[in-house]
């Protein structure tokens, strides 16, 4: 152990923090560009959030801009107005149709992978559909809209075809919510079937051959071990997703949206970029942020402690 | 596995089984396929069917060629590239630095300094700050401004210093005794015994960095300074015209826009299949305690 040999170096007394300090110095030296990044990056805009209780002013800075009066001006602003319900509802909205339709789409992906003989096809059916996961949003937007635009879309090609009339998939607030569920999952269903394929392959194999002599069907050992195998899995990655049920989806949104959906699509991210970067109402807009960041972390370290009881973390 | 003879309800399941993967592997690629026949299809196919069609019976890389004839794409290509290249360089660079001296339990004040780089992943600062305060730095329409605010993933940071923790310690032990600096022992030891490790986050910084759209349209206002996504994005909502400076329109609008999807997504799923590997192992590294 590194101890033992510390404790001969020729600092004489190596119990000592000095001494034990001074021996990792060429540690803390490459040390120093991370945590200047940390400081410029991360916790500089944490003081930035200052701003949320200031009226803040490009010219006067962070610090040189005066306070707001009343401290809490731009929060009860934001309570107040008809937004804040509004993006609330459809940020959890967005958020939890994800979860609730996401995850059973990825648990039965793994399942049929993991219960099919075929090497090969295995192999095929897990990188096809892996890889959609790596292509951007805006990529997946340009796909949505080859499937689903007035002037090109396929499935308006075919409606148009039958009735002769077409519909405005992207632009209508009741298709919208759907749509971005619909491409998320898309995108993400052989990702996050991943973990619990790992989860399947790590059940003891044992257990199959004993049901199988008792004479198991496959629907019942499905049933009777697999998912009950991978329901702590399951479970866990539920309570971690809870924590980050204010992340919505940004970017996605932010690619997919347009002015004629905002009632059903607009999210805290989406109404915080635009109000702070395109109307440049920077106080307000850190205001509902720092709103957003304090509930998350709230959630966040309640679901950790959950995660913690059951043996699993998010750090 | 024990030879039990498979009954009819069996047979049923796994044909099931087999049906919906092959359903999940259509979906996952026919819309793709959809997209590259689009691009290839000149107008008198549209007039012909009266719409796109799945097979055209003429193709054309007229878009294509379009595309690659102007500046626009190209310019994203190169921009892309260098801040695909450049990012991951210096996200593995401060990645590393930070992982390895976490990786090391002797390290006086190791505890402190995890609180310190996890802190702001629980508690973050928000859009608007962070950008108050990158554009305080002067970084705004610089190249810097879309590799430096996210040069480390604490994530990341932390899979690399689970990895570096399974390093024999004995070989560690033996290089210091030898008089190697950290230094040393770092660049000569570790890092080429850590290839998975950082082939693997390295690939993800790589994938993030190729996709860069939100710092773009964040911090860049420079249209010559735009990386591939926002300027696909442009030409898909029309902010951009896809069409050259106007004379004859010999194509559709759509098939020139989905030749830029095209465009866009090729150099990614060219190399995803070589590197998918690498990939899933990403995700169950995480999925290990750190």
């Amino acid at each position: 152990m590194s101890f033992a040999i510390k404790d001969r170096t020729a600092f004489g007394s190596a119990g000592t923090v000095g001494a034990r300090v001074w021996k990792h110095r060429a540690l803390y030296l490459m040390l120093l560009p991370p945590i200047l990044y940390y400081l410029m990056f991360r916790y500089a805009p944490l003081y930035g959030t200052t701003i949320a209780f200031k009226d803040f002013k490009v010219r006067s800075g962070i610090l040189g801009s005066e306070w707001a009066d009343p401290l809490f001006v731009h929060f009860s602003q934001f309570f107040r107005s008809p937004y804040f319900a509004q993006l609330l509802r459809n940020t959890l909205l967005i958020s939890l149709y994800k979860l609730i339709w996401g995850m059973p789409f990825s648990i039965l992906l793994a399942v049929a992978i993991s219960e099919i003989g075929s090497k090969p096809f295995k192999r095929i059916a897990q990188t096809v559909t892996y890889m959609p996961h790596f292509l951007s949003w805006v990529i997946v937007y340009g796909i949505t809209y080859a499937l689903l635009s007035e002037s090109m879309g396929l499935v308006n090609h075919v409606i148009r075809a039958s009735t002769g009339t077409t519909v405005n998939f992207l632009s209508e607030p009741r298709f919208f919510r759907g749509i971005i569920v619909g491409s998320e999952i898309w995108r993400d269903v052989g990702w996050g079937a991943i973990i619990y394929l790992a989860a399947i392959s790590g059940i003891d194999p044992t257990l199959y051959e004993a049901a199988r002599i008792d004479g198991a069907s496959r629907t019942q050992m499905v049933f009777r071990i697999t998912l009950p195998s991978i329901a702590t899995v399951i479970v866990v990655l539920l309570t971690l997703r809870m924590g980050r049920i204010l992340e919505a989806g940004f970017e996605q949104v932010y690619v997919f949206y347009n002015v004629r959906v905002y009632s059903v699509g607009d999210i805290i991210d989406t109404w915080v970029f635009r109000t702070g970067l395109e109307q440049w109402s920077f106080s307000l807009a850190s205001a509902v942020g720092l709103f957003k960041s304090a509930i998350g972390m709230i959630l966040i370290l309640t679901v950790n402690a959950f995660a913690k009881r059951w043996g699993h973390s998010v750090w | 596995m024990v030879a039990v003879r498979e009954t009819f309800s069996d047979r049923l399941f796994l044909f099931a089984c087999y049906t919906f993967l092959t359903i999940m592997a259509f979906l996952a690629v026919f819309p793709l396929l959809y997209v590259v026949s689009v691009s290839i299809t000149p107008f008198e196919e549209v007039l012909r069917h009266g719409g796109f069609v799945v097979v055209p019976r003429k193709v054309t890389l007229e878009a294509y060629a379009q595309f690659l004839s102007r500046t626009t794409i190209p310019r994203a290509y190169l921009v892309t590239t260098y801040i695909t290249i450049a990012g991951t360089a210096i996200n593995l660079f401060l990645t590393t630095l930070l992982a390895y001296p976490l990786s090391r339990k002797s390290l006086p004040g190791r505890g402190a300094l995890l609180i310190f780089v996890i802190l702001p992943m629980v508690f973050t600062g928000g859009i608007i700050p962070t950008y108050i305060v990158v554009r305080s730095y002067g970084l705004l329409n610089t190249y810097w401004a879309m590799m430096l605010p996210w040069a480390i993933w604490t994530f990341n940071a932390v899979v690399m210093k689970t990895f570096f923790e399974q390093i024999e310690q004995s070989l560690l032990d033996a290089a210091t005794i030898d008089g190697a600096g950290e230094f040393t022992v770092l660049w000569r030891i570790v890092l080429p015994l850590s290839l998975p490790v950082l082939s693997t986050v390295g690939l993800f910084y790589g994938v993030n960095h190729w996709n860069e759209f939100f710092q773009a349209i964040m911090y860049i206002s420079d249209p010559d300074m735009l990386p591939l996504q926002p300027v696909l994005r442009n030409i898909l909502i029309g902010a951009e015209s896809p069409t050259v400076d106007s004379v004859d329109v010999t194509l559709p609008a759509d098939t020139l826009k989905m030749a830029a999807v095209v465009l866009t997504a090729l150099p990614i799923l060219m190399v995803y299949p070589f590197l998918q590997k690498h990939f899933t192992k990403g995700v169950l590294l995480g999925s290990v305690k750190g």
